[in-house]
């Protein structure tokens, strides 16, 4: 087999391995499973920008929350039926990514990454400004009407697993295509040598701004569908938790790896579910496990295998 | 009131917050210069300075002001000591490779957080201030006889809030003689410029390292003590002093002093005067809207090379 064709055994394994954890596993692990595999596609689409373009973000959650109240509020204040909304979400996070891609670009580095906070951070509070309409910090709740998509009650447990799935599968399938085509190879030069990349000839700008339009656009989406899928919305998934959030998934999973952003936020999730029921103190797990995976596995979970043996993984 | 005077109260508070920030971002500013890393943890060693201040200063009960003493001596002494640590066992082990030390960093702000929820409690806890007597501030009003001296109502600073300006200019001169007219401080400076070249020269980088973030540490824990008199210690103070911290190093430039401290000056006043007058929510975010856009169109920050 070629690397190639390896790679994309391992990709519908593991979407076949999901599909059978819904027959296998208990409710509650099913459950947790669809939530995983929504905020994998955010983590997918922060790999992106920051795995293969080499450009480290903290404000993704602006994109995030730009596709969490572009689905939302077009639904709840603008009447529109899911299905048209859920593409109002995504061209929000579009645009706005595009907007900060713009302004952002321009500078680079730490610089790059604070830009980008600020920004967030703006976003932020300018849903807390808005607080009549967004209801702030407090959410809103979305009624299972709103959650209908084609005839289909998204708010069942089974519907909810399944619906997560086929994004999850098409996120991942897709960013996997991507990054073997002329312009993933394209935006792994610019991450390993922009200079070098440059002098070959290729508009490095422009691949940057591509990278942050994917990337933004995928956490829209990541973030229309977690509002489709359970419900709720609220400012919390616009603080800068949620913006280092998928930068710890994705450094924990491995950056620059297909299936890292998923095997991060499972770690992440499990590590987190499993200490606290062990003890209070599960923040205090979560950290040293970090401090531990950052001393000995510096390329994250899916990285190190790489690095110690299956070269080809994507 | 009229508007003169509220600018003037607006100002005295936008100062002590100014003076806060300046010390908090210094630490990370050094830290950064010198070594290259982010700290992501440093909010959490400004709250552990806040924390430490309320047990010594507990401990001492006897005057608020031993208590105080004890805990501006000794609170940035140990959280020094525990950064230094940390650099020592977790950083220098990664190489201060810079997305990892971000990871390590995150790992360790929610180690710190955890183990002060679980000794110190998740209540907010005030340390007495040494002294705190009000002063009455004059205005100058024209009337029809002239100028006139006045005291108007309500316009007043503590003598305390005085002291956290004069303290925190004092500490900033201090660590500007360190840079500038000590040995370690041409050790650090060399190290900046050239990690390698340094060592050739006999440099302990290792060493030199441990001590810089010990210092950039024990710096916010200096901070944080002067605040806790007027804001109160609790284990999640930490969040906005380290956002904020970024916020001025970055916008005063990189690695330059001098643009921290008036990026951390431009930055306090800002906030402190326009939250009076606008509303604060509106407030803030023009300020971070104009603090990114300054980076758009001067990456390099106001002081940077």
């Amino acid at each position: 087999m070629t690397d190639i064709q390896k790679s994309y055994v391992l990709h519908i394994a593991i979407i076949a391995a999901l599909a059978a954890s819904f027959f296998v596993l208990p409710d509650y692990h099913v459950g947790v499973l669809a939530r995983v595999m929504v905020l994998a596609v955010y983590a997918i689409g922060y790999n992106m920008l920051f795995g293969y373009t080499g450009l480290l973000s903290l404000g993704h959650a602006l994109f995030f929350s730009a596709g969490m109240y572009g689905f939302a509020l077009a639904v709840n204040h603008g009447g529109l039926p899911t299905g048209l909304a859920l593409l109002l979400g995504a061209l929000a996070a579009f645009l706005t990514s595009l907007i900060i891609g713009f302004l952002a670009l321009r500078t680079k580095e730490v610089a790059f990454m604070i830009v980008t906070l600020m920004f967030a951070q703006a976003g932020y509070l300018t849903v807390l400004y808005f607080g009549a309409v967004t209801r702030g910090d407090e959410g809103f709740v979305l009624s299972t009407a709103q959650r209908t998509l084609a005839g289909i009650d998204l708010s069942g447990e089974a519907t909810r697993f399944w619906a997560a799935l086929i994004l999850f599968s098409l996120c991942l399938l897709g960013t996997a295509a991507l990054v073997k085509s002329r312009l993933g190879r394209a935006m792994i030069a610019v991450r390993e040598n922009e200079e070098r990349a440059r002098m070959l000839g290729y508009d490095t700008h422009r691949l940057k701004l591509i990278a942050i339009l994917v990337s933004g656009t995928l956490s829209g989406i990541g973030g229309a569908a977690y509002a489709l899928l359970f419900g709720y919305v609220g400012a919390t998934f616009a603080t800068v938790q949620y913006s280092i959030f998928p930068l710890l998934w994705v450094l924990l999973g491995g950056a620059g790896t297909t299936i890292g952003p998923l095997i991060g936020v499972l770690f992440m999730f499990y590590l987190i579910d499993l200490s606290s029921s062990v003890t209070d103190a599960y923040m205090l797990i979560a950290g040293l496990a970090l401090v531990l995976l950052c001393l000995f596995a510096p390329q994250g979970l899916v990285g190190e295998i790489r690095r110690r043996g299956l070269k080809w993984l994507p | 009131m009229e508007f003169g005077p509220h600018l003037l109260l607006a100002t005295l508070e936008g100062a002590v917050t100014a003076a806060i920030l300046a010390l908090t971002a210094i630490g990370l500013s050094i830290v950064f210069g010198v070594m290259r890393v982010v700290n992501v943890a440093h909010g959490e060693f400004f709250m552990l300075g806040a924390v430490f201040a309320w047990s010594i200063a507990s401990f001492f009960g006897s005057h608020p002001a031993v208590g105080f003493v004890a805990a501006i001596l000794l609170a940035p002494l140990i959280v020094g000591a525990l950064a230094a640590g940390a650099d020592r066992l977790i950083l220098q082990r990664i190489d201060y490779n810079p997305e990892r030390t971000i990871v390590a960093t995150i790992g360790l702000l929610y180690i710190i957080q955890q183990a002060t929820l679980m000794t110190f409690g998740p209540d907010a806890r005030p340390v007495e201030p040494p002294f705190n007597s009000v002063i009455a501030l004059p205005w100058l009003e024209h009337t029809e006889a002239g100028w006139q001296v006045y005291w108007p109502w309500g316009l007043s600073v503590t003598s305390y809030k005085l002291f956290i300006i004069f303290a925190a200019v004092a500490v900033l001169s201090g660590i500007w003689l360190l840079m500038t007219r000590t040995r370690f401080g041409l050790i650090m400076r060399a190290t900046q410029q050239d990690r390698e070249m340094a060592q050739a020269f006999g440099v302990p980088v290792d060493r030199v390292f441990a001590y810089v973030f010990g210092l950039g540490a024990g710096l916010a824990a200096v901070g944080a003590v002067l605040v806790v008199p007027v804001q109160q210690a609790h284990y999640l103070m930490g969040h906005d002093p380290l956002l904020l911290s970024f916020v001025v190093v970055i916008i005063g430039g990189l690695g330059s002093l001098p643009g921290t401290v008036i990026a951390a000056v431009l930055i306090g006043l800002t906030d402190g005067i326009i939250s009076v007058f606008f509303s604060p929510t509106l407030a803030k975010i023009i300020a971070t809207l104009a603090v990114g856009m300054v980076l758009v169109f001067r990456p390099r920050g106001l002081m940077g090379k």
